[in-house]
């Protein structure tokens, strides 16, 4: 038995591996560059250096204050309304931020919020003359918010699916009002999942870039990921880089270990039942607040999309369209980013796999260094800026082979990578729920291997896997940082063109081109449920 | 189990799709391989022009490999090292001549040059103009009656009126900028920045998120080139944006090309810098790099470009002492900024 199933760590490890190799050999070999080219030292830490530090570090703890604090109770209406009307659509339209390239999203943000957006025409159609100024931490915060809020709510809600129905069905026969629900039942599966939540909005605030300084205002509002893209393009200074990666690192593993202490993490419940069939009827005040905080949640999100939308449909669509080189690019768009979803799915399940396997096996309470580097060192890979990953691994392929036929390699590595912390979310709790629902079972049945694969842990994971590739592709769609890069043109992206159409005064294009983007990743999140869904119909169908 | 079937698939998918890019050779037989930034190569841009006319006179295939702009252009020389496979690079500016000559990857280009005219003059035995601009700054005239008509308004104006800039530490209009105030308030700069300061909306990382603001009417005011109306007024027909010309002069960037040490081997690599300066290059960049052709051009310039400000003095530091001085200025510029 142990046999058979000892292959899990191997797996985990594999996948870590292949993580740290993508990162580390990247900041080895800019570290042995830096060496040999005698740049004088590493980085002074100076005073400059100490305030973008610690911006970097407000902006993003604040930003993830504000998307948990806000996700929570969207979730909860969310789920306590099933049965809301347009509720599939929300979700779907909550995966869209993501895939958003950012300077999209500030033109999208600047549109409803910004001196000539709507909230300003609203204020002079009301006679007041108050010109709405977010540039400064307020634009920072909204911006990221904006992109980490439906994130957060999707997530927060994905945990509440986990609660077993029993529950809720004993809720409603116990009669427990609203907050003895939330404090009894919610909370404590937040919670548990709160701290990995909260890690992932943090770390992809931390490597905010064009956010904070478009929105900044002024150069108070600057991030360590500046001053690394600062010292490894402007100032071609790699040792300066490499110092600040590892200090980007250092630190969001500071913060990361810090939260991960306020997670206590529990058993999940045995019960079977994972749908969402809520037995309590919320009373009419309750509906009524729901609603409210739904709608405005939807609002929030959906009116800088609607600035978008607009603007893109300003563009000449149907010239755009009959552009063989916007088709080319959509078809790469795909090809990459699915190859890069299946990667990252492939490495993340991996991960999952193992830890969960590590934690079944473990006598002792707190988890060992393997089991912790599986799920928080999985995630350290989102603080390592692409374009350090993409020098480093440039400087080790270039005498080897041509770095430019490593482009499409790397552009997929480096998403699948910077993916793996969601769909690791995403994939865990279904995960671990079913193995500790089924670990006994099958030891006791003898269900081992293929089978059990086939019969037991497929059945449970394949929403899940639905979920977390159309997420992990969504991501990589709208990522630009790694093909800019490398800088061949014959990998030319939905992105990549939509930002090379802006830089060249062509800005109707390039909003016509979020709009297809925009479009694309919507029927991305269509087919990710439409097939999890068609999957569970012929299970269904098969069972009964 | 399928996905890894699918995996599998789709990795052979990808590697036979990208299995069929050539792979540059240096110096195969009748092959010239130019570096240069991503906007010279787009379908628009002077590139594609540029490769059709060359391969006509030299009976060779261009090979362009771009990347993002000339900063990264230079990084990408340094990281090859000597075995770069670039013949030509063409793209980097008089602020990046000083650094890229300091590596001694680039040969001298042996060429006559005295078809190149750029204001106030420019000889070098190694790097050949190809065109230029000046630094402006762009006012929407529907929103702004009485636009700044110096430097010293726009630094002492009404700090109501916004200006979007782009960032020195990452881009080079940002640079430009710094450059620009550098040479008309001098040991003042870092006084005029943290009055200017008030007046800056935001500072972006590049060149597209400022125009985007400022298209999109976030400010009045926009730090871009005097050559961005001819833009509007030729490809779009619009003529609300304009330039404003400053009475202290404007900021000149020249683009420059050279070949390396190795593309020195290349006769064709020679030819080409020489082809530059031709009419049959010069042609493709006013309206598709939307600069200031080095030389002539066959027919007369749109006449959009008639209308464009005509910088009153050319402003413009040696390379060597922008290199020298870049890091401490850049500094002077985050402490008056940040105050």
């Amino acid at each position: 038995m142990i046999a058979i199933r000892s292959f899990r760590p191997w797996v985990g490890a594999c996948a870590l591996a292949f993580l740290a190799a993508l990162a580390g050999g990247a900041l080895l070999s800019l570290a042995s560059e830096a060496l040999r080219g005698g740049t004088e030292g590493f980085a002074a830490f100076d005073s400059y250096l100490w305030r973008v530090a610690r911006f970097t570090l407000v902006q993003a703890l604040l930003s993830m204050l504000l998307a948990v604090a806000f996700a929570i109770p969207l979730a909860r209406a969310l789920h306590e309304h099933p049965a809301f009307p347009g509720r599939a659509l929300i979700l779907r339209l909550f995966a869209l931020p993501l895939a958003l390239p950012a300077l999209v999203a500030v033109l999208g943000i600047t549109s409803i919020y910004g001196r000539n957006g709507l909230l300003a025409f609203a204020f002079s159609s009301l006679g007041m003359d108050t010109i709405p100024n977010i540039y400064g931490l307020p634009g920072i915060l909204l911006a990221h918010v904006f992109f980490n809020l439906p994130l957060a709510t999707r997530l927060v809600l994905a945990s509440l699916d986990s609660i077993p129905s029993d529950y809720w069905k004993l809720a409603a026969q116990l009669g427990m009002g609203g907050w003895a629900r939330f404090s009894l039942i919610e909370w404590p599966v937040i919670r548990r999942n709160l701290s990995g939540i909260a890690g992932l909005i943090f770390m992809l605030c931390i490597t905010s870039f064009t956010i904070v300084l478009t929105l900044g205002g002024g150069p108070r509002a600057t991030t360590l990921e500046v001053a690394i893209y600062q010292s490894l393009h402007f100032d071609f200074d790699i040792a300066r880089a490499v110092s600040l990666t590892l200090l980007q690192l250092g630190l969001t593993i500071a913060v990361l270990l810090l939260l991960g202490l306020t997670g206590k993490p529990a058993d999940e419940g045995f019960s079977l039942q994972t749908t969402t069939r809520r037995f309590e009827r919320p009373g009419r005040a309750a509906q009524c607040v729901n609603t409210a905080i739904i709608l405005l949640g939807l609002l929030f999100v959906g009116l800088p999309m609607g600035g978008t939308v607009v603007s893109g449909l300003g563009a000449d669509l149907a010239r755009l369209m009959s552009e063989s080189i916007v088709w080319r690019a959509i078809a790469t768009s795909i090809v990459l980013g699915a190859a890069a979803a299946l990667l990252s799915l492939a490495l993340s399940l991996s991960l999952v796999i193992a830890r969960e396997y590590q934690q079944s096996r473990r006598r002792t309470v707190s988890p060992g260094l393997f089991e912790r580097s599986l799920d928080l060192g999985a995630s350290l890979i989102m603080v390592v800026p692409p374009i350090v990953i993409g020098a480093g691994w440039f400087i080790l392929s270039r005498h080897a082979i041509n770095p430019f036929s490593l482009a499409p390699v790397m552009v997929i590595g480096v998403n699948a990578a910077m993916a793996v912390p969601f769909a690791f979310r995403i994939l865990r709790p279904a995960w671990d729920t079913a193995a500790s629902r089924h670990n006994r079972l099958c030891l006791q049945l003898g269900i081992t291997g293929w089978d059990r694969l086939r019969l037991i842990d497929w059945p449970a994971l394949r929403l899940p896997m639905g979920v977390a590739f159309a997420f992990a592709m969504a991501l990589s769609l709208g990522d630009l940082g790694t093909i800019a890069l490398f800088g061949n043109d014959s990998i030319q992206t939905l992105p990549f063109l939509l930002l090379q159409r802006m830089g060249s005064y062509r800005t109707q294009d390039a909003a016509g081109l979020a709009l297809i983007l925009g479009v694309l990743c919507l029927l991305l999140m269509f087919a990710a449920d439409r097939g999890a869904a068609s999957l569970a119909r012929q299970d269904n169908a098969r069972d009964g | 189990m399928r996905p890894f079937e699918t995996i599998v698939k789709t990795a052979a998918i990808v590697t036979a799709l990208f299995a069929v890019i050539p792979l540059g050779t240096a110096h195969a037989e009748g092959k010239l391989t130019v570096y240069t930034y991503e906007s010279f190569t787009a379908e628009w841009g002077p590139g594609p022009k540029v490769k059709q006319a060359f391969e006509k006179q030299c009976a060779c295939t261009v090979e362009f490999v771009a990347v993002a702009d000339g900063v990264a252009l230079l990084n990408r020389v340094k990281l090859e090292g000597e075995s770069t496979k670039a013949d030509v690079v063409l793209g980097l500016d008089t602020n990046l001549t000083y650094e890229a000559r300091q590596t001694g990857l680039f040969a001298p280009h042996g060429i006559d040059t005295t078809a190149v005219s750029i204001p106030g003059g420019y000889k070098d035995d190694t790097f050949v103009p190809y065109d230029y601009g000046y630094f402006a700054v762009i006012y929407d005239s529907e929103k702004l009656k009485t636009p700044p008509e110096s430097l010293k308004e726009l630094v002492e104006g009404d700090p109501k009126q916004k200006i979007v800039i782009e960032d020195p530490r990452t881009s080079t209009p940002g640079l430009g900028l710094l450059l620009w105030v550098k040479s008309v308030y001098g040991d003042k700069a870092g006084e005029a920045w943290a009055k200017l300061k008030d007046r800056v909306l935001t500072v972006t990382p590049g060149w597209s998120e400022a125009y985007g603001l400022f298209t999109k009417g976030e400010a009045p005011l926009v730090l871009s080139y005097t050559t961005s109306p001819a833009y509007h007024l030729i490809a779009e027909r619009v003529d609300r944006y304009k330039a404003i010309s400053f009475s202290e002069g404007h900021y000149l960037q020249v683009e420059v090309a050279a070949q390396t040490v190795n593309g020195a081997k290349n006769p064709l690599s020679a030819q080409f810098l020489a082809f530059m300066t031709s009419p049959a290059f010069q042609d493709a960049i006013p309206e598709n790099n939307w600069m200031y052709p080095a030389a002539k051009t066959t027919d007369a310039l749109n006449p959009a470009f008639e209308t464009l400000v005509q910088p009153v003095k050319t402003l413009i530091f040696p390379s060597e002492e922008v290199a020298k001085n870049r890091k401490a200025w850049i500094d002077e510029w985050l402490a008056a900024m940040s105050l």
